[in-house]
């Protein structure tokens, strides 16, 4: 059977360029990047460059770049970090009410240290409101966190806007980038940003490696103690492999930015409105145009998610779902009742993201096969029953 | 996550007995919309013996192969044996379900239940 993988914004595949170039350092060009030999140079040498063109990606210095483990490390790294290193000035910090575990989980670990947090409810599209973020501003807030896209519902954040708040108000402004970083233009400067979060497997480089973009003068704590590495701020051996590899995705990102953007969005509208056309009482959530060229998320009414991630499954086709059956807590996403969504709704959402390897082929039989589906587990459904009457 | 094992698999993919019994003698609803898992099952009884059984229902994989696993169980069954059913017994029949979803197999029973209440409601 054919496999179609529509599941982008959980991972990616590595591209073989990247593979390529992380071979050697797995194996003759193995040294610790800290060791002063010739070994230990070679090893310094490639990550250095890596943090250049990371830098340069990002329109940074290669100094304000520590690479982490991923984006999850580099999200708590933030929080905490901030936090405990600006609490002489204040003990506020304000986030969205749709951010990704990898924030919101900190935030409730601050919570328990005593910290206030402030979620910032969004509107029917996903989007944060300024006038909220601006109400919600005291002389105790010392980090403001928004996501630059959503990974669930793909929609954009005015990040802009909010950055230039922050930079008024003097307050610390981070923004998770993992779903943008490599697939949108991404300048720390024109962005108003402090602090980035982003991941390379998220771009077709490697698992287990990420990078924090950290302001010159951003007083942060380190978020692992040991060895000097980073700066001294953040300890452990560099996963030189890893690091080359995330170099080289952004390096190929770089080349294919515009051009695979439009062609996503292109495959992206085509399946919106595919299931929007062909099949009843469905919806899309998040922004019609503020929204990450390859995401589709959608709710089929009267039927739940997973079995219907499972039935594409057993088609062959990959995509994920926001309900609270496909997860071990029983709650529905916090994103997509964010929105206001209904319980039933957030329950029968279908999340597909689309990749630099998908094909309008894909596409086509997505939307072949899904009204199928739809139409068996309506037949099945009681709800659907109810509603016809 | 864990993975479903072949048996909840293969109760997902060819539901038994999915659809609904005009006529039925009880009917059995519970769950909400609200939690994510909707069931509703229909039996129909002849000398206390459910001779059908149907269900129709809102869920996750688990819950459409609890759904799907209980109709098995209980058809040809007297209903005091029927009631004798637990969720424990429906789950391990499917070859066991994760952690996570044992609750689908707590919902087939009670909708079991909620049938034959439904049906000593309607005859006496």
């Amino acid at each position: 059977m054919k496999r179609i993988y529509l599941d982008y914004a959980a991972t990616t595949p590595a591209d073989p360029e990247v593979i390529k170039a992380m071979s050697p350092y797995f194996t003759e060009r193995f040294g610790n990047a800290s060791s002063l030999h010739s070994f230990g140079r070679e090893a310094r040498s490639a990550v250095e460059q890596a943090r250049k063109t990371v830098a340069l990606f990002l329109g940074a210095k290669p100094e304000e770049i520590i690479f982490t483990s991923g984006g999850t490390e580099s999200n708590n790294f933030v929080l905490k970090g901030i936090a405990d290193a600006n609490k002489s000035k204040g003990n506020h910090l304000i986030i969205s009410a749709i951010e990704h575990h990898a924030i919101t989980k900190p935030c409730k670990f601050l919570e328990k240290q005593g910290f206030k947090v402030t979620y910032l409810k969004v509107d029917r599209y996903g989007l944060v409101d300024l006038q909220d973020l601006k109400r919600a501003i005291t002389d105790k807030t010392i980090l403001i966190s928004v996501m630059h896209a959503n990974n669930e519902i793909g929609v954009i954040q005015p990040i802009k806007e909010i950055g230039k708040i922050a930079k008024e108000q003097e307050i610390h402004f981070h923004t998770d980038a993992v779903q943008t970083f490599g697939h949108l233009p991404v300048n720390v400067d024109q962005l108003n940003l402090d602090l980035l979060s982003c991941s390379a497997h998220k771009l077709y480089g490697p698992k287990g490696v990420g990078a924090l973009y950290v302001r010159e003068g951003t007083k942060i704590l380190p978020f692992m103690h040991g060895g000097d590495q980073e700066n001294d701020r953040r300890a452990s051996t560099r996963n030189v492999a890893g690091i080359v590899g995330f170099g080289r995705a952004v390096e190929l990102a770089g080349e294919k930015i515009g051009r695979e953007e439009k062609r996503l969005i292109s495959l992206r509208d085509k399946l919106i409105r595919g299931v929007l056309d062909n099949i009843g009482r469905t919806r899309l959530n998040g922004h019609p145009a503020k929204r990450l060229p390859n995401n589709v998320n959608v709710s089929v009414k009267y039927i739940e998610g997973e079995s219907m991630v499972l039935n594409l499954d057993l088609e062959g086709i990959a995509c994920s779902t926001g309900s609270a059956c496909a997860s071990s807590i029983l709650d529905p996403s916090h994103v997509l009742l964010a929105l206001g969504l209904p319980h039933e709704l957030a329950h029968g959402s279908l999340r597909f993201t689309l990749g630099r390897y998908t094909k309008e082929e894909e596409i086509n039989y997505v939307l072949e096969v899904l009204p199928k589906i739809v139409g068996k587990l309506r037949s099945m459904s009681p709800l659907y029953k109810t509603k016809k009457k | 996550m864990q993975n479903y094992s072949e048996k909840v698999m293969e109760h997902f993919r060819n539901p038994r007995n999915a659809g609904e019994i005009k006529n039925p003698d009880g009917v059995g609803h519970v769950g909400s919309s609200v939690c994510g898992d909707v069931m509703e099952l229909y039996i129909k009884v002849k000398d206390n013996v459910i001779t059908d059984v149907k269900f129709k229902t809102f869920g996750c994989g688990a819950a459409i192969a609890t759904s799907s696993m209980i109709t098995e169980l209980v058809k040809g069954k007297r209903v005091n044996e029927a009631l004798k059913i637990s969720n424990r017994a429906v789950a391990e029949a499917l070859g066991g379900l994760p952690p996570a979803k044992m609750h689908c197999s707590v919902l087939a029973e009670e909708a079991l239940k909620s049938a034959v209440e439904d049906y000593h409601k309607r005859s006496f």
